[in-house]
């Protein structure tokens, strides 16, 4: 439990996101400390998608405010973002499949050789890193030329989560990185989460799978209709209640207790 | 332990190289040259394809084709298409006439001014089409018959006919002309020709001239975009981001990769290609005609696909496409050495490309796991 007495990486509080009419987050706090995996839980249409996208910089919130290592801070962009140490890995967007595993894990950060005027990629560095890091992941690549779509939906996962640790994430959110996989893959998955949080780095895991959180996660957090329910650590909370927050927290008084009061 | 996994990787490594010859997206234009090369060797071997001629013939055809698959190709690759080719060739070719005979600007002017024109008008359809989200078939189709009515009416209107010749005259003297109506290496089929390598005229007033002298600009033009285009596809971190924007634009742009840059980029490049095309062209004949260019597009898209690519977009082969070229130019010009009816040429089109996306299909299962 040492991962409490760290400050929050990113600590967002208050936040509230309103498209037009509709208010799609209605202050929502929440916060991830280093070496912690904190779970996000919810039901489809609570406003988990809004919400990790507010937090990688893609929406900008309507009000609240976004902490970055104790600073308030305005992303304007993915982008800016990611400079400041905060990954997304999108469930479906991850990899392109038709690409191998080195030109997508360097995508976007090719590695640049020059050769008189000229730039090349750097293949040989590129392929050894790629390499080496899917090895620290527990993934033996056949060949860095493989095509990702040869990999199992897991091992995509793991592609796309070594290549945010690589670049130096400091939080990495995980968009329903379990939800379309089998069990073994999960497994995998979920294993590869605990690697990166022992590395120090935050983790913001968005599910629907009470097992699957309760496997891996430190706190958890649950969402509906846009307003956070209440965050319980590992240990305060049973997956049946947690099921049920999720479910509309119909038994929200007898959960109070449980919850230790931070509701 | 170490020894285990050296043992594995070992046994691994077997099947990758296997895997590897089998996945190059290449391989079936490949097959594909060698299979047409072994039929005229045998079906027209005698008849005069095979010597300095007949090859600086089908060459000359097959470089034609090189130039505007190159582009499509890469285009291909970043997940559009250009179907406003055959009329940029057009389109371009009509420019150059007008400023260089019609307005009687140097040649040198008309030559960049056109270029600079088309790149223009690619950069237009690029931006419509990223700005939009519209398939670029449906943007480009606009400009194939936007370009071709404007081809057809300007010379109309300026002239009264559909072809403006006297380029030939206008171009004498030139610095930049030559750069796509010259030819190279004249020294050495002259010495080719000294030694009997290859004929020399008997007749008429080239009489003592090779039958052959030198290569022309075309082939150089298409050679060079070739490599030029297969190293920055394969090596640079902008061939990286070329596949990754057609691959998938959208996890493309969530790492940081300027898709909508790259593809508007890549739409000027297709347009550059087809105005070095025109321009070759148009220095060749010393004329530009209304409708220079028809069906090119298709060509190109069809030689890039025997190429290997798929038309997806985020698959395809610079050096596949070329090979596509070839085997149009030999089917095309080996049919008539053959003595066969060239009309089957569309016969032969319509089959292998049926062919080529089919064992594309096929091979695309294999790399990405599909089942």
């Amino acid at each position: 439990m040492s991962s409490f007495d760290h400050n929050p990486i990113v600590e967002m509080r208050g936040i509230e996101k309103h498209f037009g009419p509709v208010i799609a987050l209605n202050g929502v706090s929440f916060d991830v400390r280093p070496g912690e995996c904190h779970c996000l839980l919810g039901d489809n249409g609570a406003g988990k998608s809004t919400f990790i996208k507010t937090m990688s910089g893609v929406h900008k919130p309507t009000r609240g405010e976004i902490l970055f290592e104790g600073k308030p801070m305005s992303f304007d962009s993915p982008r800016d973002a990611m400079e400041a140490g905060i990954a997304t890995v999108y469930q479906d967007l991850a990899m392109i499949p038709l690409m191998s595993v080195t030109r997508n894990f360097w995508m976007g950060r090719e590695p640049v050789r020059r050769v008189g005027p000229f730039k090349f990629m750097d293949f040989k560095r590129a392929n050894e890193t790629t390499m080496e890091e899917m090895r620290k992941m527990g993934i033996n690549l056949r060949s860095p030329d493989q095509a990702v779509g040869t990999l199992s939906g897991g091992e995509r996962q793991t592609v796309a989560i070594a290549r945010a640790v690589h670049f130096g994430a400091k939080v990495l959110i995980l968009d329903e990185p379990t939800s379309a996989l089998g069990v073994r893959q999960t497994a995998n998955v979920l294993s590869t989460i605990d690697k990166v949080r022992k590395s120090g780095i935050g983790i913001v895991f968005i599910t629907h799978n009470v097992r699957h959180a309760m496997a891996v996660g430190d706190r958890f957090t649950v969402l509906n209709r846009g307003k956070t329910l209440g965050t319980a650590q590992r240990g305060q909370i049973t997956p049946e209640e947690l099921q049920d927050l999720m479910a509309g927290g119909q038994e929200m008084v007898e959960l109070e207790g449980s919850l230790g009061g931070t509701v | 332990m170490s020894d285990a996994n050296a043992g594995l990787d070992e046994r691994i490594k077997e099947t990758s190289r296997l895997r590897k010859a089998m996945i190059r997206p290449e391989l079936g234009a490949i097959v594909g040259t060698l299979a047409v090369f072994a039929f005229f060797i045998v079906f027209a071997g005698d008849s005069g394809m095979f010597n300095a001629q007949g090859i600086l013939n089908w060459s000359t055809v097959s470089a034609q084709f090189m130039i505007i698959a190159v582009g499509a190709c890469m285009l291909m690759i970043a997940g559009e298409f250009d179907l406003s080719v055959g009329s940029m060739i057009g389109f371009a070719g009509m420019s150059i006439a007008i400023m260089a005979v019609t307005l009687g600007w140097p040649v040198w002017i008309a030559i960049l001014l056109t270029f600079a024109l088309c790149i223009a008008v690619g950069a237009v359809n690029g931006w419509i089409v990223v700005r939009t989200g519209l398939p670029s078939f449906i943007v480009t189709l606009a400009f194939l018959f936007i370009l071709r009515g404007f081809t057809i009416f300007f010379p109309q209107l300026i002239e009264r006919q559909t072809i403006i010749g006297g380029i030939d005259r206008a171009a004498e003297g030139d610095w930049l002309a030559p750069v796509f109506g010259g030819k190279i290496l004249g020294f050495f089929f002259e010495w080719l020709a000294s030694i009997g390598a290859i004929d020399v005229f008997t007749r008429g007033t080239r009489a003592g001239e090779p039958i052959v002298n030198g290569i022309p600009m075309l082939i150089v033009w298409a050679l060079a975009l070739v490599v030029v285009a297969h190293i920055i596809l394969t090596r640079t971190q902008f061939g990286n981001w070329v596949f990754a924007a057609g691959g998938d634009a959208q996890a493309a742009r969530y790492v940081g990769v300027p898709v909508n840059r790259v593809k508007i980029l890549m739409f000027m490049f297709t347009a550059f290609c087809a105005c070095v095309f025109a321009t070759c062209q148009v220095m060749e004949f010393g004329s530009a005609g209304a409708d220079r260019g028809l069906l090119k597009e298709f060509e190109a898209i069809i030689a890039v696909v025997i190429g290997g690519a798929l038309l997806t977009g985020g698959y395809g082969s610079v050096i596949g496409a070329a090979l596509g070229a070839l085997i149009f130019g030999v089917v095309q010009q080996g049919l008539f050495f053959a003595g066969v009816e060239s009309s089957l040429f569309r016969v032969f089109l319509g089959v292998i490309l049926l062919l080529a996306v089919i064992l594309n299909t096929y091979i695309r299962r294999i790399i990405t796991g599909e089942r």
